[in-house]
């Protein structure tokens, strides 16, 4: 490669080349007069003249490098110097006129929809009507919505389940304090921690809590086990029940929290309500898929132990959404659970 | 429709190929590191074998089978759909993934925390989970809901290098992708609203029905235009690409190697079955969005180059290459004829291969040069490593589009379906490819020159163990690019033979 | 279509129309706004409406919320359990993902101390290149 540079540096279009870029330094008249008389073979060179010539090489190199830099520069900066201005303002213009059109264009779509509330509408159909006239008898839940997203289509509520899962894992690589302090973004984590503003002793606060807790949480486990009952269900009743959670956690402290609640709980209960979801699941869809005759029998509907496994799978789910709601607020206060 | 009760034993793989690294992300998140990527290395694998499975199996590519997801028949329950497009298609991105996985398991030491590393694996097999369930489903709506595990595993992965670069992509990655959503939602929804279901088969009848009355125009060119429009904002075709370089740029290597060639063309054959299965090409044709992502995907041909020759990062520079290569996808789905589709679906495999390689390989040349990233550090890393080389060399030529590699039969396929047109395609397709290929030359063969020549000071080696892993992926990445250069034939026609069954509304 | 025609169209659809209008200010908000939190209260906004629009279709005027009562089970008496069970999984999928968002931006403004996307970046430009 040394070869070749100095060939082009030698060669017409090397020449041409410093001449454009280094403009009006007195670098290239110095450079021409050298470049005019035919090079020397090296060894006959004396010492000084070497250097002389690497010295002009280095410096030559270091020009052209910091002018491709400014060149570089320049434009790369004009957005967010003078262009950025001109740029945002643009920009501004063009999102609030396309926002604009999408407003007006939804709304005329929206006006050829068939209308509000007509039973003869084309969603109302076959589909609808056989969760409707055959839903409990097939399932054996009584609240339909929870038969048909726990039963006929329970592919689409495993994936919900696991977006949760997923999620909970984003935000832990994402905000978990890890055990190394060494660097710096770990010591401006460990500054972030607002442990230290937990009310101490608010005597009014804990006494509505120690009130208000248990009901909460025994409101949330009716809301689950009935899911196929009534209204509910484990995404609802698993949020209720991690609000009872973060209620006590904010009222108590994180020490007391931390007794019953720690990192481990949080991996245990997962694991197992997502490994149980996922495992019987498999099952159903397997035998389901395959016409096998199935454990799973719908019992008596209205009672707490029948339509198969749908409690079962709600409260796998509101065990999961309960620790993933806690999990998700401690994260965010202190990077730990 | 096919007989449900005459389900062979092996129709249930692709219940493996979901389920199995579904099932096992919930344990993996409590294994030890070491374990945690073992585990999640024979995962991939067995989900690979599932396909293969599945593939030899179903032999004849005209043939496709639908798979209830549970105890209650089409309309009801939910289903997946399978057949040789699927299933090609799940081979490769289950390969692609573990060779992408095993090649930069080494890296993941220095790039992630030690305590975050199974969180890490347990987004890889979600992702893996999600892509397959992408690809088999048969139902809109659950192809939503696994497009978002996507979003949220990919956006993890991008992050879970902890640096300021890497988190401020992630979250440009996750505010593109919302937008992406909120539309693709709402197309969905609106479509919902004017056929009632959320099986594709049965949307299309119903979508037939509605066309040929000329009723709900208005609307159905609506929804067309929000779920195309939602799903190429995610899939990055060209001007939603600002988020690319940065997410694609500054990862650890086996993300960039997975988002850049897997989780784009996950979307992207949702639209893919959108457009065929659910809409069918002539509503698709009727509401203009062709020529629309047509005029994008050229844009994102030549612009996407154009910012890739500009580019001192080599593998920012790759990541714009992305941007030029979904244009191509894009550019087949544009053309909307059967052969533009095929085209579209080969490169979807091709770009896979070569892309991933592409990224594993620079990673590996960057650490020989001393962990520096611009173009200079990188003069003469071939020789101090190279085998490494080697990989970026057959990326590079692949991607310029050599004869004997998968780029060169990806190109010779466009023009090929351009050649199905007399209008102006015909010519902008040519002039496209002709521009981008010359662009590819310019900044691939000028990396390759570079990493070949003597560099001016002796960079000190430093004694990288790569690893036996890092050389096996490579080896076998090297390989399938010239299988799929070389034995090419057998895919085409079988994606030939698939297509009419793979946009058939019902199986059989 | 006239326009008389077109605001009795728009009358038949009031709900579905606020939940269009409720939808593009989301947007606009996501697309307009620097800040973080408001992008992710956009989205949340977006979501909201797209649930709205959702639910409002699977309503049929005079009927009752799918859970059966007194054994009647006619598809006569309840509205559409359909669009019910899709807002119920699409809610969760909208929470995790406002998750997701969050936790990028609080790490985001632990690294940079602003919560401004463009200022972000030319903060992290700036770090790319010392």
């Amino acid at each position: 490669m040394a070869r070749k540079n100095e060939h082009y540096e030698e060669s017409l279009l090397g020449r041409l080349d410093r001449w454009t870029q280094s403009g009006e330094s007195g670098l290239d008249q110095r450079m021409m007069d050298d470049l005019a008389s035919p090079p020397p073979p090296a060894a006959s060179l004396p010492q000084k003249e070497l250097e002389r010539r690497m010295d002009r090489d280095d410096r030559m190199k270091h020009h052209m490098l910091l002018q491709e830099q400014a060149t570089y520069d320049r434009i790369r900066t004009w957005g967010s110097v003078r262009g950025s201005r001109f740029f945002r303002r643009a920009y501004i213009v063009l999102a609030v006129l396309f926002c604009l059109a999408l407003i007006a264009v939804l709304l005329r779509a929206t006006a050829t929809l068939p209308p509000f509330g007509n039973p003869d509408n084309p969603m109302h159909n076959d589909v609808a009507r056989r969760y409707i006239e055959d839903g409990m008898e097939e399932t054996g839940a009584v609240n339909l919505v929870a038969g048909m997203i726990l039963d006929y289509r329970a592919f689409d509520t495993l994936g919900e389940s696991n977006v949760l899962f997923t999620a909970v894992c984003a935000v832990l690589i994402l905000l978990r304090i890890s055990k190394e302090h060494s660097d710096a973004t770990a010591m401006l984590e460990l500054e972030a921690d607002d442990r230290m503003y937990e009310p101490q002793d608010d005597l009014i606060l804990q006494t509505m809590v120690r009130l208000l807790v248990p009901l909460i949480l025994l409101f949330g486990i009716y809301v689950i086990l009935n899911g196929h009952i009534s209204p509910g269900g484990g995404f609802s009743g698993g949020a209720v029940m991690g609000a009872g959670l973060i209620l006590y956690l904010n009222a108590f402290g994180f020490e007391k929290a931390e007794r019953f609640f720690t990192f481990r709980t949080f991996q245990t209960v997962s694991v197992i309500s997502l490994s149980f979801y996922a495992l019987s699941k498999s099952y159903s869809f397997f035998t389901g898929a395959n016409h096998l005759p199935s454990i799973i029998q719908t019992g008596i509907p209205g009672k707490i132990f029948s339509a198969g496994l749908i409690p079962y799978l709600n409260i796998a789910v509101g065990l999961v959404v309960c620790c993933t709601m806690y999990a998700l607020y401690t994260l965010f206060r202190k990077g730990d659970l | 429709m096919t007989d449900a009760s005459s389900l062979a034993l092996w129709q249930s793989l692709p219940l493996v190929c979901i389920l199995l690294p579904l099932g096992s992300a919930a344990v993996t998140s409590v294994l030890p590191k070491r374990t945690a990527r073992c585990w999640t290395a024979i995962v991939l694998s067995l989900q690979f074998l599932a396909s293969i499975l599945l593939t030899l199996f179903l032999r004849d590519p005209s043939r496709s089978y639908t798979f209830p997801m549970g105890h209650f028949p089409a309309p009801w329950g939910n289903e997946l759909r399978i057949g040789m497009v699927e299933c090609l298609i799940c081979l490769f991105f289950s390969l692609v993934m573990l060779l992408s996985f095993l090649g930069g398991m080494r890296r993941l030491d220095q790039d992630i925390v030690e305590d975050k590393q199974s969180l890490y694996c347990v987004m890889i097999l979600l992702m893996s989970a999600a892509l397959s369930a992408q690809v088999f489903t048969n139902d809109l709506f659950t192809s939503y809901v696994f497009v978002e595990i996507m979003t949220l595993s990919s956006s993890a992965l991008i992050a879970s290098r902890a640096r300021g670069r890497t988190v401020l992509a992630s979250a440009r990655y996750m505010i593109m992708n919302m937008l992406g959503s909120s539309l693709f939602l709402l197309g969905l929804v609106f479509l919902y609203d004017l056929t009632g279901h959320l099986l594709m088969g049965h949307i299309r009848e119903a979508v037939d029905v509605l066309v040929s009355s000329g009723e709900n125009h208005l609307a159905l060119i609506v929804t067309v235009a929000l779920m195309t429009v939602g799903l190429s904002i995610k899939s990055a075709l060209f001007p939603f690409h600002t988020w690319v370089p940065d997410a694609y740029g500054s990862s650890t290597p086996a993300s960039s190697a997975i988002l850049s060639s897997l989780v784009s063309k996950g979307y992207i054959f949702v639209l893919l079955k959108i457009i065929c299965r659910c809409m069918g090409p002539s509503l698709f044709r009727l509401s203009g969005m062709d020529d629309i992502l047509f005029v994008f995907a050229l844009l994102g041909m030549i612009l996407g180059s154009v910012s890739a020759v500009r580019q001192r990062d080599v593998r920012r520079m790759i990541a714009y290459s992305s941007v030029a290569q979904i244009g191509y996808v894009y550019l087949g789905i544009g053309l909307g004829s059967e052969y533009g589709l095929m085209a579209a679906l080969f490169h979807i495999i091709c770009h896979a291969a070569c892309k991933s390689m592409l990224f594993l390989s620079a990673s590996g040349l960057i650490e020989a040069s001393g962990g520096k990233t611009s173009l200079h550090a990188l003069r003469g890393s071939g020789h101090r490593a190279p085998l490494t080389g080697i990989a970026f060399v057959v990326g590079a030529l692949s991607m310029i589009g050599f004869p004997f590699l998968g780029g060169f039969v990806s190109k010779v396929n466009f023009a090929l379906a351009a050649m199905d047109f007399h209008r102006f395609h015909r010519y902008l397709v040519l002039l496209g490819l002709v521009i981008s290929t010359w662009l590819n030359t310019w900044y691939f063969l000028r990396v390759v020159i570079l990493i070949y020549t003597k560099p001016e000071e002796e960079v000190q080696e430093k004694s990288i163990h790569r690893g036996v892993l890092y050389t096996f992926a490579l080896v076998a990445l090297i390989a399938l690019n010239f299988y799929l250069g070389i034995g090419a034939q057998r895919l085409i026609t079988a994606f030939f033979d698939a297509l009419p069954a793979f946009s058939a509304a019902f199986p059989g | 279509m006239t326009g008389v025609h077109f605001l009795e169209d728009l009358s038949a659809h009031l709900a579905e129309i606020s939940a269009i209008i409720l939808f593009g200010i989301g947007i606009t908000l996501l697309m307009l706004s620097r800040n973080m939190i408001k992008k992710n209260i956009g989205f949340s906004m977006t979501d909201s409406a797209i649930y709205l629009f959702l639910a409002a279709k699977g309503y049929i005027s005079g009927r009752k919320a799918p859970i059966v009562v007194d054994g009647i089970e006619q598809m006569a008496y309840y509205i559409n359990p359909i669009p019910a069970g899709l807002v119920l999984t699409g809610i969760v999928v909208s929470v995790a993902s406002s998750a997701v968002l969050l936790a990028l931006t609080v790490r985001l403004y632990r690294q940079y101390h602003t919560l401004d996307i463009d200022e972000i970046t030319s903060l992290a430009q700036k770090e790319e290149e010392v």
